[in-house]
Order: structure tokens, then sequence, then C-alpha cells
């Protein structure tokens, strides 16, 4: 399990133009205060996983699909789950829409702030693959060319259901 | 034919005049005289610009101005040619703030310049976008 | 001194995740610097690849919220070109489930400023309710949204009978709950006392924007495309635009609430007056012309226009959504307001979604706030206005 987080931590091998130094921490895991830390947070991020919302080029379905999750027939705040105003706050960052070049700049940036470990569920048959965007001229995407995605929920939205068998698929990865 | 075609008639140069139904009337304009069709329109008839559309043709680039006139429902469409070796028009931003940013997206995406717009700055590209192409230009 | 603070552009809206940057001085906003594109997936580049049919499916695509305007102004657009009859049945059932988008959109506006706002009993409760709203699109159309319902000469799928009696039901259902809530919420002095008089967007610059939908509306310019250019059944049933002079944001919310109710009426005389018939034209080919199709959105006018040389391509497809306007107009409706106001004038003119998920509040080059601080702001003005006028959600809660 700890070797396996390590690894997550540092996706520099998949992630393009990630700065390499925000990852030298992992030369510091050798000691076991550190290890300790981290173990406390994944069960803490299992328990009770903290989302923060990233949206590029979308046509929003999704984002009102994940607002909808929130909402009194769903509910998904009784899992634990909430939504949070910042990266520096979540465990899992929610991705949505085709990456587009102006935005992509700026996802990354978001990427590098979520404290790691961080789960990236992609949203969406969009987030997935471009497919009916392929062709087009400001497509930056997919998701996972720049960053790793550990789930992908597919659908056009996917309902609300779907989401959270996502994110429960993901922690249950954990 | 409504009143008002027979009025931008008797002003200015209207050729290819059409009514595709009694609601789409078409027509157009040497591209000079744009900016005083225009005020004609808004200023004196109080229609509204809905937007502009720019296509790449073999006759140059076309742009087509919307106006519509809500109390009737009739859209009438100006039409003006660019010519492809001097891609400039005037802007009509400065009289018509509806208009500012459509004009920054035919400059950036078909590379037509409008003189006195206030700030024809790319509106959405990102900003390495080569700034020499031009996506809805056909052939690029 | 003069601050600029950066909202975004981390939050999803209508065509695009927004970045303002407002220039502030004090706590007065005294200018606003709009730069979009974090959305621009190029729908002009792609519909040429695509055939008359397939567009449809991108063309839905543009917005989740407004799912079924753009295909129906696009299909209107390739029948005005063509000039198609559609049948009659298919003009109903276009009309009614183009209400029920409107109905869901609108609610989910106001849940949203409600959450703005800091009344977070009003976003749940008009949310709960909208997912009601969702089950009858999905039973009607197969899809929560995206309901691809619009085809070129009519429509995919019919109303069945034995499923009327389940419309109706959530209609009643709607028009009272909606009715009770639309009351308790104008008549709250709080919510007055945030949403009167505040983003004064007056009517020479409504015009002069070229803004449209109920944001126009609620600065008095009664355009409306329904009444004005009517298409489908519009013409065909009773209804009364909704328009005020106010020019505030309380205008804007009084027009998208009372418009609802509007809305259920439509539906229902829809339901009424429509019979038995086929719900698609015969369509072999498209000639070559030129066409322009719009309708009213929750937001305001869509415009379509195509172009064809005869072949099973569009040449050109011009798509410009309302928000292009309203966003635009934002520039002097914020002029004068405080940062707390900022919020909800420029989530008023419903671009889809409020854009301030993700700010930053900088002094002197220095990060001051984080994360959900606008929000913070305007829920903490309203926080300082209950004690004022006593706590009105536990009234909002009594009557659930």
């Amino acid at each position: 399990m700890r070797f396996e987080l390590r690894l997550r931590c540092t996706p520099v091998s998949h992630t393009e133009g990630v700065r390499e130094k925000r990852y030298r921490y992992e030369n510091a895991l050798t000691t076991s205060i550190l290890e300790e830390i981290m173990n406390a947070k994944l069960w803490a991020l299992k328990k009770s996983p903290w989302v923060f919302h990233v949206c590029s080029a979308s046509c929003n379905n999704c984002d009102i699909e994940i607002l909808d999750a929130l909402t009194p027939k769903y509910d998904l705040e009784r899992f634990g789950i909430l939504l949070v105003g910042s990266p520096r706050h979540a465990d899992a960052l929610l991705v949505t829409g085709i990456l587009n070049r102006k935005a992509k700049e700026r996802v990354l940036r978001v990427y590098e702030q979520t404290a790691k470990p961080c789960l990236v569920i992609g949203i969406g048959t969009c987030a997935c693959d471009p497919n009916i965007f392929r062709n087009s001229y400001n497509l930056a995407g997919p998701y996972d060319k720049h960053l790793p995605v550990h789930v992908y929920v597919p659908g056009c939205p996917p309902k609300p259901e779907a989401i959270i068998m996502g994110v429960a698929k993901a922690l249950g990865q954990l | 034919m409504t009143e008002l075609c027979r009025q931008l008639e008797k002003k200015f140069e209207v050729t290819g005049l059409k009514e595709h139904t009694p609601k789409r009337i078409y027509m157009e304009v040497p591209r000079r005289q744009i900016s005083d069709v225009a005020k004609f329109l808004f200023q004196e008839h109080a229609l509204r610009f809905c937007i502009a559309t720019a296509t790449d043709t073999r006759r140059g680039f076309e742009i087509l101005y919307h106006f519509g006139e809500d109390k009737t429902g009739i859209i009438y469409s100006i039409r003006v040619f660019v010519p492809k070796d001097d891609p400039r028009i005037a802007s009509l931003a400065p009289s018509l703030p509806a208009a500012n940013w459509i004009e920054r997206e035919i400059h950036e995406l078909l590379g037509v310049d409008f003189d006195g717009h206030p700030n024809l700055e790319p509106l959405l590209t990102a900003e390495d976008w080569p700034r020499d192409r031009y996506p809805l230009r056909r052939g690029e | 001194m003069k601050r600029v603070v950066p909202i975004g552009p981390y939050h999803p809206l209508q065509e695009e995740p927004e970045f303002f940057k407002l220039q502030v001085e004090g706590e007065k906003v005294v200018g606003l610097e709009i730069n979009i594109g974090y959305n621009h997936r190029g729908h002009e580049y792609i519909s040429p690849t695509l055939t008359w049919d397939q567009a449809i499916f991108l063309v839905e695509r543009i917005c989740g919220i407004c799912s079924n305007s753009h295909p129906f102004a696009y299909v209107c657009a390739v029948e005005d070109l063509a000039k198609i009859r559609v049948p009659e049945r298919a003009e109903y059932i276009r009309t009614i489930v183009d209400e029920l988008q409107r109905i869901h959109s609108h609610f989910l506006w106001v849940g949203l400023a409600g959450h703005f706002m800091g009344y977070n009993t009003v976003w749940m409760w008009f949310w709960k309710y909208r997912e009601h709203l969702l089950d009858l699109l999905e039973l009607i159309t197969g899809n929560r949204n995206h309901y691809a319902m619009m085809k070129i000469g009519g429509v995919r799928r019919d109303i069945r009978e034995e499923d009327i009696p389940a419309i109706e039901k959530t209609l009643n259902l709607l028009e009272e709950k909606t009715a009770l809530f639309t009351r308790a919420v104008l008549d709250d002095p709080v919510i007055r006392a945030r949403l009167e008089g505040v983003g004064i967007l007056t009517t020479q610059d409504a015009i002069a924007y070229g803004v449209l939908g109920p944001t126009a509306r609620g600065s008095g310019v009664a355009i409306d495309v329904r009444k004005d250019d009517p298409i489908a059944a519009y013409s065909w049933i009773p209804w009364d635009m909704i328009v005020f002079d106010d020019c505030d944001l309380f205008a804007k919310a009084k027009v998208r609430l009372l418009e609802c109710l509007e809305s259920v009426k439509m539906i229902r005389a829809c339901l009424e007056r429509m019979s038995p018939g086929d719900i698609l034209a015969d369509v072999h080919e498209i000639p070559p012309g030129e066409g322009i199709g719009r309708v009213e959105a929750p937001r305001g006018e869509v415009f379509h226009y195509v172009r064809s040389d005869g072949s099973n391509m569009p040449v050109r497809h011009k798509v410009r959504a309302p928000s292009y306007m309203n966003v635009a107009s934002n520039v002097a409706a914020v002029k004068g307001c405080t940062i707390a106001d900022a919020v909800l004038v420029l989530a008023s003119v419903d671009p889809c979604y409020c854009c301030t998920e993700r700010i930053m509040v900088m002094q002197d080059g220095k990060q001051m706030g984080d994360g959900e601080y606008l929000i913070k702001l305007s829920q903490k003005t309203t926080e300082t206005l209950k004690t004022r006028y006593g706590d009105p959600e536990s009234k909002l809660r009594g009557l659930m």
C-alpha cells in the first residue's frame, strides 16, 4: 500500500510540463514519521474525501450533475464528501470537459496545488475521450495526456448515481 | 418588400435584395457604406443588432450583419464582401457596443481588421495560439 | 487605492468559465475586465465536417442547461432554409419540451442565487423539486439532460397517452410549490435588501449592449422571441410576457420566477390542444441557400445561421448564444456595486453557473484571501441583514 502511494504521488512519467522540484519530497519518504502522516491522510481520505471540481471546456451538464449529487435526493454529504472551494483543501479532483488550450496551463496549476495524494476522477464522456470534439483546433486533451486519471465515469452526462459509484470505486482502490 | 427595404434602397447602394421568407430579408451593400447602414438601422429605426457571421468564400470574406426588428420579427441580414488582399472594414463597435465582441472574434478566427475598434485583442483562442493561423479560413 | 480582484476562471459557465478582473476602490467596484475562452471548443469549425443530422448532436453539447434550445434553433434554421413544414403534433411536443427546459433552468438559477446569498434552504429546496422535473423529462425524452428530441422536420419521440397523467401530476405539484415559494422569497425583507437597487442595468445600456432574455425583460426591454418571431406552438397558445422596469437584480429574479408559472400554464395548454398525428416530416435533401433560426432559451435569444450548397453538410454554421451579449453587459451593470454584491450581479445574467468557484484577492501583489472568499463576503452581508430583519430561514423551513 505504501509503495503504491508513493507511485501515485510522483506521476512525473505521465505528466508533461509539471515541474519536477514539486515531487522531490519522495526522497524524504524514507523517514517513518512522514509515512505515518501519509497513512493517516489516506485513512482520512477514504473516510471523508473532499472534492474540488475542475471544469475545462465542458457543456456544464456534468458539472450540474455533480452539484445535483449534493441535493437532497442523492445527498453526497452523508458519505462525508464535501465540495470545497480551493484545491489546497481537496483530496479528489473531479475533472469534466475536454481540455482546451487556454485552460490547460490553469488546470495543471490546480493539479500541482492540490495536496498529494489526490485522486483524479474524470466525469463524463468528454473527460474520458474528446470524441465529437476530436477535430477541434482548440483541443489539448484528453486529460490523461497531462494528468494521471484514476477513474473514468462515462455518460453524457453520467447520472448522479454513476458519479457516486465512480467515487466509491476510486476510494475502494486505495 | 417592406417599407424599410424601400428606404434602404433609396439611401444606399443596395444590390441582391432577396426576401427568402416574409421574415428573412437579405441584401448586399458595399463595404464603405456599412457604418452608415448600421447607424441608420440602429439609431433611426431601433433595430437590434443580433450578431455578425463571417465566412470565407471565393469572392472574398463575406460578413453578414444580422439586425432584428422585434416588433415585426423580421431579420435584415446585410451582406458585405471584404477582399482577401485587403481585409479591412470599418468597425461598428464605437457606436454599437453590442458589436464589440463579435468583431474581436472575427478578427482572430478569420483575420479581418476592424478600423476604429477600441480593443482588437483576441477573445477566444489561447494566448499561445499563433496569430497568423486563422481557423475559419478555408485551406488553413 | 485601486485593487484588482480576479474572479475565475474556474467556474463552469454557459459558454465559458470566465475570468473577471474587478477593479475596486475601497468597497466599490469601478471597472471590470472580462477574459473568456476557457470553454471554446470550436463548434463552428467542426460543424461543416458533420452531416446535417449529425450536427444536431454536436450542437446540443454547446450548453447542458439550454440543451434543447440550441438544437431547436438549428433545426428551425435548416427548416427555414429548405422551407420545410413541420407537423402540428411535433410543434406542440417541441414547445412542451422547451418549456420544461425553461422551468428546470430557472429553478437552477434561483437555487444558485440563493446559495450565493447564503440561503442554502432555497438551494436545496428548488433543486429537490427540480428532480421531479428531470424525472419527467426522462420519461418523455429518455434522458435527464441532452434530450436529443429535435430532428430536422419534427421530433424524435412521441408523448404517449399513458404518460400524460404523470405529466399533469408533476405540473400540479410544481405549480403549487413554485407559487408558494415565490411568494415567500419575494416578500422576504432580507432578500429584497440584497437584490433591490443592486446591479442596475439601465434600459439604454440594455439596448446598446443588445442584451436578451430575462436580463433585458428585467430592464424594461420587452423582447421575447416567442412573441416577436413565434415558432412552434407559441402563437397558438395564450401566454403573457413578463417585463419589469426596475432594472435591478430583484426585477430579474421576479421575471424568472413568474416565467416558471407561465411555462406551466403553457404546457397545460399544449397538452389540451395536441391532437394525434405525425411527428416527423419527410425530408430528402437540403437545397442550396441560407437560413436563420432563433428560439427563446431560458437566457435569451439563441441565434443559428446555416448555409448550404446542396450537399449533405453545412457550409457555414454560426451559433450565437444569449450569454454572448449578456455577459458583455456586466461591464455596465457591475459599476458602483460593492464586492459582496458583485457575485450576485455577475450571476444575475444567469451564465449557466456563477463564476466564483476559484478566486484570489490580491493586495500589493500578495494573496490575501482564498477559495470561497467572495461567496463568504456575500453570505456575511446577508447575515448582517438578518439581524436587522429577523431570521427568515426558519419561516421558509416552516413552509416545507
